[in-house]
């Protein structure tokens, strides 16, 4: 009986683990299905849901109205710039909040989390102005400084947490043979807490390849990445979903196929620590 | 010889090296619509004349607006040419924002229709360069009105059109007597209900500022509006914009649509269109006055004076807007597709008038729509469908939230007046124009 009860619930969740797995996910599967449309079946009412004339005229028409390459180029750039420079200053720091913690450490982390709270555009024209007078508007580096300082608080904070996991005493050992602080975090540490560094990598690329406030405006022509592509395609004015879905399809192709290939490292990391 | 060969080689050299020294690379930040995407196909003949090259930065309207207004009013100086409204032209560059282009010589400025270069003015100093320009009218279907034996006048009433809705609306077909903007926002619904409110005798501002939407004519045609949509408009219409329209009435779904003319050319194309054939255009409706019925909007090329290449982005805009381009145009694209409203040479070329029956329409639209004098009473502003101050995108966005949660029926349209009379005025009194 217990057995027929258990059976039965795994079932009910499976399916509904499934139903809002697919719930999550329809957007981005009609995205992708209206991206094969024509504009006018795009529109078409009721719409067709996988029978219609399959086309790939919008991804000509896109690929030959923007340089793709230059966009996505700019985007690897700007996300793995920001998480390995972002990785630099959050292992150090988050090392001695977790080993060393100060009297105020628990108040530093609460003060850098409450910097995610400041709505983005509140800090627009100064840090604008600042990047005008240092020649950073509209480069590669000036998005991954403003990327590195948004996401920081986050890295920091998912580090912490996998650090506070591991024991203070292999650390104290690797002193006692010698260690040190510099071999302690890059020979002991580092390679110990490897799958929550590698989450935290993932996590961080993917939010600083899919950040849209910063690198659309502090861009123009020469650094702006993907997401300035896809705003490229939106328009009050004209129906270009066809070619919108085409070119959102492009450009989270990328970033959907390395969330899928390390699913597994990403909800490890994210899980990692939430249950004792 | 030989020293003769050397000569010219060095001299072609030079040429070259001097041509080059005076290539420029300018970037131009643009919408992403039909006649623009043209204008950026058709640019590599002028980088190839000219020798210059162009960035192109294309962005949604209301990205780009936010864009260039934080680059123009710090003085990034990222874009060289950027494209602009008939609302911010006269404010931008009233606050000397932008560089004055009545002096291109050679350009034929007496060819601009005069309400599109009057709207792109500042106390006579003309700012941008007008690329196409629209006003609004009505679209509605021919057969439709053929079948239900009815006949849409020159000129019709709003109260005509609200019994032509009534006989056409089938909604068991999915058949919509009337679709109008219900998308909240300055640009959306506001654009619609500014003229509605005008037409109806109404106003923004008294000759003090002091906003009027506590008024009879605000009540009537706010009441008018929602009571239209819901018994003849389509569901969901709080999500409609211009788009969204174009796509029901494209596909058969509205029978009467009041919009922006330059839908005509999208409507009218087959290839784009279910109801090509059956599409008749009319004057936008009126009520107690003519006066603002119809809006004006011109997307026009300005230059902002943080640019260091004046004369370069000059050039391209008289090349980019001058009547040879509009018959660039013609020839490449096809005639219909030409960048309507700007030039009054573009209504007399014969090609233009046999390919879009509408352009009649179109032009006696434009030609009536007058900034200048938009209400039936004085007002100290300019601007049809929006009040010619920069507080406007943020107080017109506010009243179309509150009259689109009327049309959502979360509240009344008193409801929705009361709060937007007062939020205007603490937001005139902020900005000072009011104690």
């Amino acid at each position: 009986m217990a057995r027929a009860v258990s059976t039965r619930r795994k079932i009910g969740f499976t399916i509904a683990a499934w139903a809002v797995g697919l719930a999550i996910f329809f957007p981005i599967l009609w995205t992708i299905l209206t991206s094969f449309k024509t504009e006018a079946e795009a529109i078409s009412s009721p719409p067709s849901f996988l029978f219609f004339d399959w086309t790939l005229e919008n991804y000509t028409t896109v690929q030959e109205r923007s340089n793709y390459f230059r966009h996505f180029w700019n985007s690897v750039v700007i996300s793995l710039g920001s998480t390995v420079l972002g990785l630099i200053i959050a292992i150090p720091a988050a090392w001695s909040m977790a080993f060393v913690p100060g009297k105020r450490t628990k108040d530093v982390l609460m003060w850098m989390l409450s910097t995610k709270m400041l709505p983005p555009v509140g800090v627009l024209i100064p840090i604008y102005l600042i990047f005008r007078d240092v020649g950073l508007l509209d480069t590669k580096t000036g998005l991954v400084i403003v990327l590195t300082l948004i996401n920081l608080p986050i890295i920091v904070w998912m580090l912490y947490t996998y650090f506070k996991e591991i024991p203070g005493e292999i650390l104290e050992a690797a002193r006692m043979d010698g260690a040190t602080l510099r071999d302690e975090i890059i020979h002991v540490l580092t390679p110990m807490a490897v799958p929550g560094i590698a989450s935290t990598l993932l996590l961080n690329v993917i939010l600083a390849w899919n950040e849209a406030f910063w690198t659309l405006n502090l861009t123009a022509a020469k650094a702006a990445p993907l997401t300035a592509f896809i705003a490229s395609y939106s328009s009050p004015e004209g129906l270009f979903y066809a070619k919108l879905s085409a070119a959102s399809t492009m450009a989270i192709a990328p970033i959907l196929i390395l969330g899928w290939f390390s699913q597994k490292q990403l909800v490890r990391g994210l899980t990692f620590g939430a249950v004792k | 010889m030989s020293i003769k060969r050397n000569l010219l080689v060095s001299a072609a050299g030079l040429a070259i090296a001097a041509s080059a020294a005076h290539a420029e690379e300018i970037t131009i930040a643009t919408v992403n619509n039909g006649d623009m995407i043209i204008m950026q196909e058709l640019s590599s003949q002028w980088e190839e004349e000219t020798g210059n090259t162009i960035n192109w930065v294309t962005l949604e309207e209301n990205v780009l607006r936010q864009r260039v207004t934080t680059d123009i009013a710090t003085g990034g100086g990222q874009y060289d040419i950027m494209t602009i409204g008939s609302y911010e032209a006269p404010i931008w560059g009233a606050q000397g924002w932008l560089e004055p282009v009545g002096d291109i010589e050679g350009y034929d400025y007496d060819d601009l229709i005069p309400a599109v270069r009057e709207g792109l003015s500042h106390e006579g100093t003309l700012y941008a360069l007008p690329f196409y320009a629209e006003s609004s009218f009505t679209l509605y279907r021919t057969d439709l009105f053929e079948e239900a034996g009815l006949e849409m006048p020159d000129q019709p009433t709003y109260e005509q059109i609200a019994q032509f809705a009534e006989t056409l609306t089938d909604r068991e077909n999915e058949l919509y007597g009337l679709c109008l903007r219900g998308k909240p926002g300055w640009g959306e619904n506001m654009a619609f209900i500014g003229t509605l409110v005008n037409t109806f005798g109404g106003r923004w501002f008294d000759e003090n500022w002091v906003p009027q939407l506590d008024q009879q004519p605000w009540n009537d045609a706010l009441t008018y509006y929602l009571d239209v949509m819901e018994k003849y408009g389509p569901p969901g219409a709080t999500s409609n914009g211009y788009n969204e329209n174009q796509a029901l009435f494209q596909t058969g779904k509205c029978a009467m649509w009041i919009d922006a003319t330059s839908a005509a050319g999208r409507v009218f194309d087959p290839s784009q269109s279910d109801i090509a054939e059956h599409v008749g255009f009319t004057a936008a409706p009126i009520a107690e006055t003519d006066k603002g019925n119809a809006w004006f909007w011109a997307w026009s090329l300005a230059i902002p004076t943080s640019s260091s290449k004046t004369e370069v982005a000059k050039d391209f805009l008289a090349w980019a807007t001058s009547e040879d381009y509009v018959n660039l145009v013609g020839e490449e694209k096809g005639w219909v597709a030409v960048p309507p409203g700007t030039r009054v040479s573009t209504y007399e070329n014969q090609n233009y008038i046999d390919a879009a029956p509408f352009a009649e329409t179109v032009l006696n639209s434009i030609k009536a729509a007058d900034p200048s004098d938009p209400t039936a009473e004085p007002v100290p502003y300019t601007g049809i469908q929006y009040v010619s101050i920069p507080e406007f995108q943020g107080i017109g966005t506010m009243v179309g939230q509150q009259f689109s949660a009327a049309l959502a029926g979360q509240k009344s349209a008193e409801e929705a007046l009361q709060a937007a009379q007062q939020s205007t005025m603490q937001e005139m009194q902020a900005a000072g124009y009011t104690q």
